[in-house]
């Protein structure tokens, strides 16, 4: 593989494993193999506690692997993903910091002189339509303003790989849509590599060109990866209502079906 | 109810002990005073007293060593309570290996330290300031220590992944995570600053409001007395205030900072 086509990120027969309290080893992850090629939108979807979130901190290097390789763009992985930015699930804003100082913060470390970030900082707020927000600290937005700033906030450093750990999970149905499409939006300006993981099948589908399915834990393996061929650019209310949406959810949900209840089993029994 | 309504209803509770006090140390009840003059002074003693003092000017000068004293041991207790505090919290290890002494020296009563400060600094205000420094001290740590601690994993990991290097961390992390926790413990540790100074003064000095209070102790004046706790109360209240307003300026970003406005 040469280095132009070299996938931007391409995990090799990856095991990621904890160190339990007791000296016993819990094993994640077992032997997943997985390629994001360049400009590539590609989803995880799993049951609850499969290892999803523990697969995108291996690709943004926040987590070694026990065994297996991790390369981005062909260069093996060491130490943190400089090439990646990351939306994390959980509220990850700077609380001192106001929504504009909370985007500007990513050119500002890298060197930016302030003035110039602030301006910048003020064009990514208006893209993710809170323009007039600037000066608003975190507590004083919604949960879903956050997350737009949130969004602007990885995007600004014009990462070449974004990884998103349900970024949009605790959001209201509505308010996921709306922030799905601004994704796509924002996405469709300039493709860059996604992996995204979510539990919402749908979510899922509508939004990426490949579904990537993963067992029940623990040693939760990747056990189907289905191509999304529906057009782009997409919108996520009205692709819901496609035949071909209808059908690759139905060939999904067969497989990701017998993995939930698998879970369910596993949690009644303890 | 409205503001004034309950200004005018706080108001009342004063005007109700103040009258019942005059009332009986004045007027004897079934053929005696229930509250002796010697023993409790009256109203009207006090407040002439009080007014005496800021009349003849007598009193600034002792507001204003105990204010110095204050302020001094609040900013050397608070610096050296940040440094410490950022230190042990990036340096488990050294945290690990003080951490008995450091119990150990909080569990102290600091009041005991006085006469060692007497001894060492003599009756000035740099004894006075010692005692309110170890009392600030252990305040301000804690809340550094467990600023920097408590700086969320979530937060950590955007940072790194933002770019940020550990010098940046600290900067743009840590630093006002720790001052958040420090902050929010202003109140206790100014309080503890004043505490420190006025009982200095009380237990040996040349000046200060404790000093006045133990000097009209000293000769059975119970007026005095009280006339140096009310003009004592007063000061912490106006220094509080002054608190709540440098708080309110510096923790806009803090959901209740801002929600008090």
């Amino acid at each position: 593989m040469t280095q132009s086509t070299a996938a931007a990120v391409s995990l090799e027969r990856t095991t990621v494993a904890f160190r339990l309290a007791g000296g016993r080893t819990y094993t994640a992850v077992e032997t997943a193999d997985l390629a994001v090629a360049d400009g590539e939108f590609v989803a995880i979807v799993g049951p609850t506690g499969c290892g999803k979130s523990t697969l995108l901190n291996v690709a943004a290097g926040l987590l070694k692997p026990a065994a297996g390789s991790v390369r981005i763009f062909g260069q093996p992985l060491a130490g943190l993903n400089r090439e990646a930015g990351y939306l994390f699930q959980a509220d990850a804003l700077f609380p001192w910091k106001t929504a504009l100082e909370n985007v500007a913060i990513g050119l500002v470390v890298a060197g930016t002189p302030a003035a110039e970030a602030a301006v910048k900082a003020q064009q990514w707020l208006t893209s993710v339509g809170l323009g007039a927000f600037g000066n608003r600290y975190p507590h004083m937005l919604s949960g879903g303003q956050r997350k737009r700033v949130g969004l602007a906030q990885v995007l600004i450093r014009n990462p070449r790989i974004i990884l998103m750990d349900e970024p949009f999970g605790p959001l209201d149905a509505q308010t996921r849509q709306i922030m799905g499409n601004l994704l796509l939006d924002l996405w469709n300006a300039d493709r860059k590599a996604v992996l995204f993981v979510t539990h919402d099948l749908e979510e899922a589908i509508a939004l990426a060109d490949r579904v990537v399915i993963m067992s029940a834990g623990p040693a939760s393996r990747i056990i189907g990866d289905w191509r999304v061929t529906l057009p782009r650019p997409r919108d996520i209310f009205e692709v819901r209502m496609k035949h071909e949406f209808h059908e690759l959810h139905r060939e999904i949900w067969q497989t990701l079906k017998a993995e939930v209840e698998k879970t369910y089993k596993q949690a009644e029994a303890v | 109810m409205s503001r004034l309504g309950l200004l005018a209803l706080q108001l009342l509770v004063a005007i109700v002990a103040i009258a019942l006090w005059q009332f009986f140390a004045t007027v004897p009840v079934f053929g005696r005073i229930l509250l002796p003059p010697f023993f409790f002074s009256n109203p009207v003693d006090v407040f002439s007293q009080v007014v005496k003092w800021f009349s003849t000017g007598a009193i600034w000068k002792h507001l204003a060593i105990t204010l110095w004293e204050s302020i001094l041991a609040f900013a050397i207790g608070s610096l050296g309570g940040v440094l410490v505090g950022f230190w042990f919290a990036r340096k488990p290890l050294v945290a690990a290996v003080f951490d008995p002494y450091v119990k150990m020296a909080n569990a102290l009563p600091r009041v005991v330290l006085a006469p060692i400060f007497t001894l060492w600094l003599g009756l000035g205000i740099w004894s006075k300031v010692a005692l309110g420094v170890t009392l600030v001290f252990f305040i301000v740590f804690f809340n550094v220590y467990q600023g920097v601690k408590e700086v969320s994993t979530v937060v950590r990991d955007n940072a790194r992944m933002l770019g940020m290097s550990e010098r940046q961390l600290m900067r743009h992390v840590y630093w006002p995570s720790a001052l958040s926790w420090m902050f929010s413990s202003l109140h206790t540790s100014v309080g503890f600053a004043v505490v420190g100074a006025v009982v200095g003064e009380y237990l040996g000095s040349a000046a200060g409001l404790g000093y006045l209070i133990q000097q009209a102790e000293g000769v059975f004046d119970v007026a005095g007395v009280f006339a140096g706790m009310f003009v004592l109360s007063a000061f912490v209240i106006l220094i509080d205030i002054c608190v709540t307003l440098v708080e309110r300026r510096l923790l806009v970003w803090r959901p209740d900072a801002a929600d008090g406005r």
